[in-house]
């Protein structure tokens, strides 16, 4: 039985290896965009981003699949599956960084391309990963939202999270490093609201009181943006301070519709979903090579670059205020 | 001389002590306004306070209040999202409601099961923030998603306060009325004090324990509704570590964990101290690693008195029986 098995299915492989390398000029590029769960609006807008890609490619076909729960095991019947169906790319935003890869590394062994995006496998179980942003990009970013409303300079105080959030520390530490290039910007303190709506509440209130001319609160996380925002409104200082920083455009929408939030950043998942389709395309055509050093191109995006762990930032920050709100509040 | 020793003088002292520091490091902080802001800010504390007050009279505790808070907020939430045309009475009814309902199970299960407080209500703590998440799939409901009326009624300003701030008055006033002036606010007090003489007496000790449970659990549902409208999103983990900050309060008022011992101004008291600190600290530039510190040693300190404090004798709540007992001994 088992030998049946094995004998039928290596002449099936043989035989789908054959069809693969004989009709590779027609069929399509198929690409699988494999998520952490189905039905999270993050990545419903990231398929779209995939679609966009693949019309402009042309000759692709995006196959958006994942599991029902954000479980590896489940992610790891899916990667089987699209083994089973000999997709030409995976590119998948991991439930775990390691527990993927020996399904992923089978999968390159059968000359499937794989890349990561957004949450990301160990390096042996992936060809390249696309991280949505880098932590300097992020780091200028914030602060260049609350200088760009601030043209002759002001007092700005940053709302961060606990004080060992490793994400938010870092931010700001980048942030620190190009204070230099925004002339009369000056941060006067920074407060941390523990990602507890009522304590960030507090201490928003707290920084407008110590510093009555305070012109802008940077809070780069998303649980204290929303707080900060809802504390100006309460202390009637919308158009007094801004409040900007790191949020969700669902979370947002009420504070940049009342003004206390001017504009604010998060990754794009539409752009996400497009260079990922991007990525995969190039690599599966063989078109480019994953290597530490490469430069990508991933269309309307511009290039990645990829670092010593095959590993490149996609772009800034994606920036929300009142005139994109809309299309952005229902995804995610 | 009494009043000079009793614990609630103490703590008075030491609310207006604090605010002479804060005072003499940031004068904004005694305006009128900002004491208004203060006690605001504090009333979801307080009024949750009063509720676990009466339950750790009756020598029992309530865990699961901030979770009770966070589902009922979640639900009232959920509700103005699908329904916007809703009324916030309705709402204001479901809260409360909803709370009590926490509140009985965990009562029901104190009082038939015989299953020690701690336990029950570490466990319906997580069985309500596990519901929440199984109601709402773990999405937030978000400011754009609520009604103006909704957001805007704990706001509102009645003479010159908002209404957030009526409530905690009300609850506290009407807390104290009943404890001082109803069979059940002496009961919890005879139960936690002495549970044995409460049978004695005909007060069934579950029952107490039950009602109890079920008015803080009321009060919590009631907080639900004002948190969530006052920060304007709901999500799972609203009021994480809340219940402590409650309990906290207690202890910080004199109420006594081995129960029977306490007074409802003690309570508003520690709340109020707990909420000027917590509000204060921000403003008087102390270092965020020390602001838990600062939280933690008010609580030491509270409690060390009130070990002092309990040594003496329980509450007397039948004046008569002790003028008795009294004369019999003379005799």
């Amino acid at each position: 039985m088992k030998l049946t098995r094995r004998l039928f299915g290596g002449a099936a492989m043989a035989t789908a290896l054959m069809a693969g390398s004989m009709a590779h000029a027609d069929d399509p590029v198929r690409i699988a965009l494999v998520v952490k769960a189905l039905g999270i609006g993050f990545f419903e807008a990231a398929a779209k981003g995939a679609e966009e890609a693949a019309a402009e490619l042309g000759n692709v076909e995006v196959i958006y699949t994942g599991p029902t729960t954000t479980t590896a095991e489940g992610q790891i019947e899916v990667i089987n599956a699209l083994i089973a169906q000999q997709v030409d790319a995976i590119a998948i935003s991991s439930n775990d960084t390691d527990a993927l890869v020996p399904a992923l590394k089978k999968a390159m062994q059968r000359g499937i391309t794989v890349i990561s995006w957004d949450s990301g496998v160990a390096p042996e179980g992936r060809e390249l990963h696309l991280n949505p942003s880098s932590n300097p990009l992020i780091g200028n970013m914030i602060l260049k939202l609350a200088a760009d409303e601030l043209p002759e300079g002001g007092k700005v105080a940053l709302l961060s999270a606990t004080t060992t959030s490793t994400n938010q520390n870092i931010w700001i530490e980048e942030m620190t490093k190009v204070l230099g290039d925004y002339k009369g910007i000056e941060v006067v303190g920074t407060v941390y609201g523990d990602d507890l709506a009522d304590k960030s509440y507090r201490e928003a209130t707290g920084l407008m009181q110590t510093y009555p001319d305070l012109d802008a609160i940077i809070a780069p996380t998303s649980v204290g943006i929303v707080a900060a925002a809802r504390a100006v409104e309460d202390a009637g200082k919308v158009g007094e301070v801004n409040v900007t920083g790191l949020g969700l455009p669902s979370e947002m929408a009420g504070a940049i519709e009342s003004g206390a939030s001017k504009s604010f950043a998060i990754w794009n998942p539409i752009d996400l979903g497009y260079s990922a389709t991007m990525l995969a395309y190039q690599l599966a055509t063989d078109a480019a090579e994953a290597a530490p050093g490469a430069e990508i191109p991933m269309g309307r995006m511009g290039t990645l670059t990829l670092d010593e762990n095959t590993e490149g930032a996609m772009a800034d920050p994606f920036v929300y205020d009142e005139t994109n709100i809309d299309d952005f509040k229902d995804i995610f | 001389m009494s009043l000079l020793k009793s614990r609630e003088a103490l703590l008075g002292g030491a609310i207006l002590v604090l605010l002479v520091l804060i005072a003499s490091r940031f004068p904004g902080f005694v305006a009128p306004d900002n004491l208004v802001r203060v006690f605001t800010d504090t009333s979801p504390l307080l009024i949750l306070a009063l509720g676990q007050t009466v339950v750790i009279l009756t020598r029992c505790i309530d865990l699961s209040v901030a979770a009770n808070l966070a589902l009922t907020g979640m639900v009232c939430a959920m509700l103005n999202a699908a329904l916007p045309g809703l009324p916030v009475a309705v709402i204001l009814v479901v809260a409360v409601a909803l709370g009590a309902v926490m509140g009985m199970v965990n009562g029901l299960l104190v009082w038939t099961l015989s299953i020690p407080s701690i336990v029950v209500t570490l466990g319906t703590m997580t069985i309500y923030r596990g519901i929440i998440f199984l109601i709402s799939n773990g999405a937030w409901v978000n400011a754009h998603e609520m009604s103006d009326a909704f957001t805007g009624f704990p706001r509102a300003s009645i003479l010159g306060l908002p209404v957030l701030a009526w409530f905690g008055i009300l609850a506290a006033v009407g807390m104290m009325v009943m404890i001082s002036r109803t069979p059940l606010g002496r009961a919890f007090y005879a139960v936690g004090g002495n549970p044995h003489a409460a049978v004695y007496t005909g007060i069934s000790v579950g029952k107490t324990q039950f009602w109890a449970f079920t008015l803080s659990g009321a009060l919590a549902g009631l907080c639900g509704y004002l948190w969530v409208a006052r920060y304007a999103v709901a999500y799972v983990d609203i009021a994480g570590g809340f219940e402590l900050e409650v309990v906290a309060a207690c202890v910080i008022g004199g109420i006594s964990i081995a129960g029977g011992a306490g007074t409802i101004l003690g309570t508003i008291l520690g709340a109020l101290f707990l909420g000027i600190v917590k509000n204060a600290l921000p403003v008087v530039d102390v270092s965020p690693f020390w602001q838990m510190a600062i939280s933690g040693t008010a609580i030491i300190v509270a409690v060390t008195l009130n070990n002092r404090n309990s040594k003496g004798k329980g509450r007397i709540i039948l004046r008569r029986a002790q003028d008795q007992a009294s004369e019999g001994a003379t005799v």
